[in-house]
Order: structure tokens, then C-alpha cells, then sequence
């Protein structure tokens, strides 16, 4: 009995042995060599495969940033968009290079038709996809640019970020935004944009991409951008262009001195988390519009970050949170 | 069962015919006072203005070119005074260029017979009447504005044995191209010569569904006259018009997946068209106008109209006396697969067949349940496709599974969101598939 116990053990693990033995070589002879650096870096990344970055996962990005230091020691034109400077700087390090600073983007819905500023003409029963629906109809509320309320850009975030508001049917991105780009890419309209988050989260853009003349993209919201030229004119900086009666703001060039914000007759320029200003000359029925990009506040936290451009900073005291 | 009619094989539903209309006399509807034509008519690129504001134009004249190959020339239905070229609402909603016209007097271009008298006798050959036919820029009036001459000009290698004609007219409620049949069926039959000239074929079947019995005797009587003109009564069965079922049904034949009637020697071509191929060689007319089902159940005047393209909508509710208090929604073409019309302003086009006014009570749909599996979908579908696969690969985002369960060949004719018992928006999902994946494919091939 004992014998066959031994006999079983000592083959198997005879087996074994050689085994281990002819692994060993062969491991040695096709190893493949890969950068210890790849591992690193991927260690480093948010592991949120989401593809923001433009790589098939973070594995793949850790890939190419490796191969680019090595080629061309440089990381221009990577950039982890989730995991933002902090995680650049320190995929840098890695690498052993040095990473430019960028300054960190938020979506943006460029769109304020809300159920109250674009009531709804006809109703739409069908599914509940934007692409669909773009597909067979202007909108509910007749503006064939605005947001059809569906919510592709809810179904693409991985981050819990764009919730739609069941009291305006529009979107609206939260602090958990990372700018990986996934409900840009979603949005069948283009509504959705990257900006700069700016600097304690203030930011001013055009909330409306409608490209009609003034009276038919009046006629199906009340606050669309109509094409007048006020803002490009006051704008003290080019920032602001005016193309197919389509105002937009160029975020690079923008220093949020919030002129064009006052001379809007339509209320499409929002100013986001700037304290509200000294009531000066009230425009009639002003007020209660401009309250709303104040109610859409998106972000609560101002992280402390490198500030790009001078603002004004004696008009606009540091506590702006209320 | 020798007396079995012919019928296509795979699917089908049997919706209510309500067949309101059918003996409404098509009568001439009123001229307008201004004709909005949007450019974006035929299915393929729009056309293109080459009139300017301001412009006199004659009924008749040609007020926009093709914008491609697979486009077709507009021609003014009505005269007057471009009044502006401009963006004008569609169907959808969607703003596209369209002209519009001060509808003034009514006079017409020189060259257009407007006489009454049949013209038997076919002068042009075929070449002749392929560029006739592209010059009056004609296309599929059954629905898909398909232009015409693209179909007459078989790829090469390909030749056709067979012209069909389709009389089918599956849609509930819409009663046109019935109507057609009765009042005009010469115009018809030689129209479908000219076709056969054109093609180069000896033998057109004429297919009708078995509910229209007046218009196959009337048709079967006329058709004695014609060499190699058969009609050919058909079983009621939705999609009984389908291209593909039509063809399945009068020949059996299978056209392949992707693929042409031509890949089986056929051509199909609608009785509207084949009517407006006979005005265009042998009267020199454009397609201006054509005849429009105005109709629901709680209509007053359930009618078909001659109507010129441009006319609004409006205008046809209110010669079929009035919007019906009831009314929750207005669908351009037929119940199966018409759309709801965004404003009542939008035009008659090329394509319009039928004005549908469903009641508030019908026009909602269903909540949507879980499906429950019972394959009731895959049963009726004319193409054998599994729409509730298809359906679902399009709503998570899996394109690659709806392109290799073929949904490209889904016609879009709505059986399965018809028979679904749990009402699942499946032919919306269908759709979206259809259009991304249709999308996926052509940016392969760049």
C-alpha cells in the first residue's frame, strides 16, 4: 500500500520537476521584453478605462506614453484627462520627463431650452434615443439644434457626472465631471463641449448652438442666441466670433470680465459661480433670468489650481459660494 | 386550393383595411395661394435653385436642377413670383432650402399638352425616354421618391425580363393609388409600355391586393388590349407593396440580402409612377402634381385630391371640410409607415400618398413592457429577420451583432412593433440600427 503511495508521488513529482525544468528554458529563450516603465505608469493611471485619453483603456495609454518618452522624449499631445495634472505629472516622473501644466476642462450643455423657454409644440412617443430621434424630428419645442432631452450623453458617463433635470429636460453635468469626452462624443447635436473649468469654476459660454437667423430661432426659444454682434463688439479680447448668427466664446481668450454677459438681449450668455453682481441698473424682467445660471450651478468645489490668465481679482472678492 | 391567391411567403399582418376613401372620385383641388417646394424631394442629394427671388415662373419650368446622380429636377407647380429662397420646416420639422412661390394666375409652360386626349402612340425610343423621364424629374411615388430613371438604367451585366407594376396599395387607409387605377387606368397602361420600351422587356404583371376588386376587373378588362400586360390579383397581406414581397409573390423570386430587384430581372415600379411616366413622354409634363388620400375615421369628407406639390397641408384638411375636433395626430402617408407631421404648414411632396387624421384615442402609443419572448416579431417579419435581436443590438450599442443579423434589409414596414403584445418600440431601435450601422458601413468604404 505504502509502495504505490510512494511510486504515485515520486512519478508525478518526478513529472513535475522536468517539467519545471523544460519551462524554465523555454520561458528564458521566448521571453518577451516589455518596459517595466508600462506597469508602472499604468499603476499610476485611474484605471477608468474610458477612453477619454483616445487609447483603447489606460493599459494602452501607459503603452504609448512609454513608447513616446523612448521615440521622442516628450509627452505632447497625451494628456489623462480623468486623472488630470496630478496623475501627468506623476506619469512624468515615471518617465522621467517633464509634462506641461494643462488646465482642466469640464462638459459644458450649450443648450438653455428648457420645457419653459422652449415649450413644447408637438409630443414625441418613441425611443429614447437621441440619435433616433434626431434622426426623425426637429424637437418637441421646434429648435432642430437644441436638446432633444433623451439623454445619450446620461448613458455614456461612466462617472456619474450628467444627470438630466426632470424640471428643465435638459442636462446637467456635476463636479464628478473628468472631461474624458464620452458625452461630447454621445450628443447626435454637438451640444456638449469641452471648456476650461476656469479659474474657482467661473465660466461664461453661450448657452445655444442654434445657427438660425434671429426670428425663427426666437420664435422657438426665448433665449437663443439670435446673432445680434453685441458681445463681439464689447468683447475687449477677440474672444468672442459670430459665425451663422451663432455667437461662441473662445475659452482660451476669455479673461470672464463678463460684459458680454450684460449686453446679451437674450439672456444666452450664462456666467457660471460668479457672485451675483451689485444690482446697478436692473434691465426690466432681467432678474429672475439671470437667477437662472445661478440655479445651474454645476460645480461646488474650486480646487486649487494653477491660474492661466489674470482675472479681476478686486472686483470679485474670494468667497463667491453662498 | 387552386383558387389560392398569390401572396408572399414569409410574415405578414392583416391590419384593418379601412379602406375610407375608395369611392371618393379624385377631384381637383383648388390652387393655392402660395407653393412652398422644398429642394430635398427624392430620396438621395436635394436639388438645386436655379431660380432667384423675385423670378417669374410658369407651371412647368424647371426651378431646380439634381443635385447628383441620384437626384431629381423640380419643376414649378404652379406661376407666379419667386417670393424667397429660404429655409423652410419639412415633414420633420428639419429646416431645408425650399423656394416659395406667390402663386399668381395659372399660367402654364407652352410645351405641355394639356388636353384630355389619350396619346396611344409611343414616338420616343428608349433612350429617348429615359432622359424624358430624368429631365421631368420623376421618382417612386409609392413612397420612397426613389428616382425613376436610376431604376430604368439597369447596371452593367444586369438585364431585366420582367417590369412590374405595383398596385398593391398594402397601407390601410390610403386609397390614391386605387383610385388611379379606376379613373386613369389607359394613362396607366400605356405609361407601363413606355416603361417596358425603355427596359427593354416583353412581359409587366400589374399587381393588385384582392381587396380592390373594381380596380383588377377594370385593370384585366383594359390590360386585353395591351400585348404582354398582365394583371395579377394579389392576397391582402401587409407588406403586400414591399418591393421584395411583391416580387416574391408575382414570380417567386428571391432577391439576395443587400442586393437589387434587378439581381433577379425585375423592376418594380409604382402605378403613380407609371402614370406620370405617360404624362411626362407623351404630354411633355413635369411632375407637378399627383393625387393625395385625405382621410380618417372621423373625417367628414373622406377624399382623394389632385393636388399640385407645394400645396400645404392645411389646405387639403380643409377641402376634406375640416380638422376634426378629435384629431391627436397627422400622419403624411399611410398608419404603417407614415410619420406624424410636426406642423400643419409643411407641404405636399413628391412622396406624399395620404394624409392620415387618427383620433386623440388611437394616436397614443402603448407603455412599453419587458418582452416576454414570444417570438411574435420573428413570425410576422416579411424580410425573416429577429427583430427583437435586431432591436435590442441597437438599443446597448452592439452595431457589429445588428450589421451580421442583417439589418440593412429591414423595410422598415412596422409588423413587428404592430404585432409586439408588449409594445416595445422595436421598429424606432430598428432604425437607429439602420442608421448607424448604415453609417459604419459607408465610412468603411471611404
Amino acid at each position: 500500500m505504502d509502495n504505490i503511495v510512494i511510486i504515485a508521488v515520486s512519478a508525478l513529482g518526478g513529472l513535475g520537476l522536468i517539467a519545471a525544468v523544460i519551462l524554465y528554458f523555454i520561458a528564458n529563450k521566448f521571453k518577451v521584453y516589455e518596459d517595466p516603465r508600462i506597469d508602472e505608469v499604468e499603476e499610476a493611471l485611474p484605471s477608468a478605462n474610458c477612453g477619454g485619453c483616445g487609447f483603447p483603456g489606460c493599459r494602452a495609454f501607459a503603452e504609448a506614453t512609454v513608447k513616446e518618452a523612448k521615440e521622442h522624449k516628450s509627452l505632447e499631445g497625451l494628456n489623462c484627462p480623468v486623472g488630470g495634472n496630478d496623475v501627468m505629472q506623476e506619469v512624468g516622473k515615471i518617465l522621467g520627463l517633464e509634462v506641461e501644466q494643462q488646465a482642466p476642462l469640464i462638459a459644458v450643455v450649450r443648450c438653455n431650452g428648457s420645457t419653459a423657454n422652449s415649450p413644447a409644440k408637438i409630443q414625441y412617443e418613441g425611443a429614447t434615443s437621441c440619435t433616433f430621434a434626431h434622426a426623425l424630428y426637429a424637437g418637441e419645442g421646434g429648435c432642430q439644434y437644441g436638446c432633444l432631452g433623451l439623454g445619450d450623453c446620461v448613458d455614456a458617463c461612466d462617472f456619474d457626472a450628467i444627470h438630466m433635470n426632470p424640471e428643465t429636460a435638459l442636462p446637467e453635468v456635476n463636479d464628478k465631471c473628468t472631461a474624458c469626452g464620452a458625452c461630447v462624443e454621445a450628443c447626435p447635436r454637438d451640444i456638449i463641449e469641452l471648456r476650461k473649468r476656469g479659474p474657482k469654476e467661473r465660466r461664461i459660454f453661450v448657452s445655444c448652438v442654434n445657427k438660425e437667423k434671429g426670428g425663427p430661432a426666437k420664435k422657438n426659444c426665448a433665449v437663443a442666441c439670435i446673432g445680434c454682434g453685441k458681445c463681439e463688439k464689447v468683447c475687449n479680447f477677440d474672444a468672442i466670433t459670430i459665425t451663422s448668427f451663432l455667437a461662441y466664446i473662445d475659452f482660451q481668450k476669455c479673461t470672464l470680465c463678463r460684459k458680454c454677459v450684460e449686453v446679451c438681449p437674450t439672456d444666452a450668455i450664462w456666467e457660471v459661480n460668479f457672485k451675483p453682481r451689485k444690482p446697478k441698473v436692473p434691465k426690466p424682467g432681467a432678474e429672475e433670468v439671470k437667477k437662472v445660471p445661478e440655479t445651474k450651478k454645476e460645480i461646488e468645489v474650486a480646487p486649487a489650481e494653477p491660474k492661466p490668465q489674470e482675472d479681476k481679482k478686486e472686483e470679485v472678492p474670494k468667497d463667491n459660494k453662498e | 386550393m387552386t383558387g389560392r391567391l398569390k401572396t408572399f411567403t414569409l410574415g405578414g399582418i392583416h391590419p384593418e383595411e379601412n379602406k375610407l376613401s375608395a369611392n371618393a372620385p379624385i377631384e381637383v383641388l383648388p390652387l393655392p395661394k402660395q407653393a412652398i417646394i422644398p429642394m430635398g424631394q427624392n430620396l438621395g442629394a436635394p436639388s438645386k435653385p436655379i431660380v432667384n427671388r423675385g423670378d417669374e415662373v410658369k407651371v412647368g419650368q424647371l426651378i431646380a436642377e439634381a443635385g447628383g446622380f441620384i437626384s431629381a429636377n423640380i419643376h414649378s407647380p404652379v406661376s407666379g413670383k419667386v417670393l424667397k429662397i429660404d429655409n423652410v420646416p419639412d415633414a420633420s420639422g428639419y429646416k431645408r432650402t425650399g423656394i416659395v412661390i406667390n402663386v399668381e394666375g395659372d399660367e402654364w409652360d407652352e410645351s405641355i399638352d394639356r388636353s384630355d386626349d389619350i396619346r396611344e402612340n409611343i414616338e420616343l425610343d428608349g433612350k429617348e425616354i429615359i432622359e424624358r423621364i430624368k429631365e421631368k424629374g420623376l421618382v417612386g411615388m409609392g413612397g420612397a421618391t426613389f428616382p425613376t430613371y436610376v431604376k430604368l438604367m439597369p447596371p452593367p451585366g444586369k438585364t431585366a425580363d420582367y417590369l412590374l407594376i405595383n398596385g398593391v396599395e398594402c397601407e390601410p387607409y390610403l386609397t390614391s393609388d386605387h383610385r388611379l387605377m379606376l379613373e386613369k387606368g389607359k394613362e396607366i397602361l400605356i405609361g407601363t409600355k413606355i416603361l417596358m420600351k425603355a427596359l427593354n422587356v416583353e412581359k409587366a404583371i400589374i399587381g393588385i391586393e384582392n381587396n380592390k376588386p373594381d380596380a383588377i376587373n377594370h385593370m384585366t378588362e383594359l390590360a386585353k388590349a395591351y400585348e404582354g400586360i398582365e394583371v395579377q390579383a394579389l392576397k391582402v397581406q401587409y407588406p403586400q407593396g414591399g418591393e421584395k414581397q411583391l416580387i416574391k409573390a408575382v414570380l417567386n423570386r428571391e432577391v439576395p440580402s443587400g442586393k437589387l430587384p434587378i439581381e433577379v430581372g425585375c423592376v418594380v415600379q409604382n402605378v403613380g409612377t407609371a402614370f406620370a411616366v405617360y404624362e411626362a413622354v407623351q404630354k411633355n409634363k413635369p411632375l407637378i402634381e399627383r393625387v393625395v388620400t385625405v382621410t380618417g375615421k372621423a373625417v367628414k369628407k373622406p377624399s382623394n385630391f389632385m393636388v399640385r406639390i407645394g400645396t400645404p397641408v392645411q389646405e387639403l384638411i380643409d377641402a376634406a371640410e375640416g380638422l376634426p375636433e378629435s384629431t391627436g395626430k397627422v400622419i403624411n402617408g399611410g398608419p404603417m409607415m407614415g410619420k406624424a407631421l410636426a406642423s400643419l404648414e409643411v407641404p405636399v411632396v413628391k412622396g406624399s400618398s395620404g394624409i392620415l387624421l387618427m383620433p386623440e384615442s388611437e394616436s397614443h402609443r402603448k407603455p412599453e413592457n419587458s418582452c416576454i419572448r414570444c417570438s411574435k416579431c420573428t413570425y410576422v417579419c416579411p424580410m425573416g429577420l429577429e427583430p427583437f435581436l435586431l432591436s435590442k443590438a441597437a438599443k446597448v450599442g452592439r452595431f457589429d451583432i445588428a450589421e451580421k443579423e442583417l439589418v440593412m434589409d429591414c423595410i422598415e414596414c412596422g409588423s413587428c412593433q404592430y404585432t409586439c403584445p408588449a409594445s416595445i418600440p422595436l421598429l424606432d431601435y430598428l432604425r437607429l440600427g439602420k442608421t448607424m450601422v448604415g453609417a459604419i458601413i459607408r465610412n468603411r468604404k471611404k
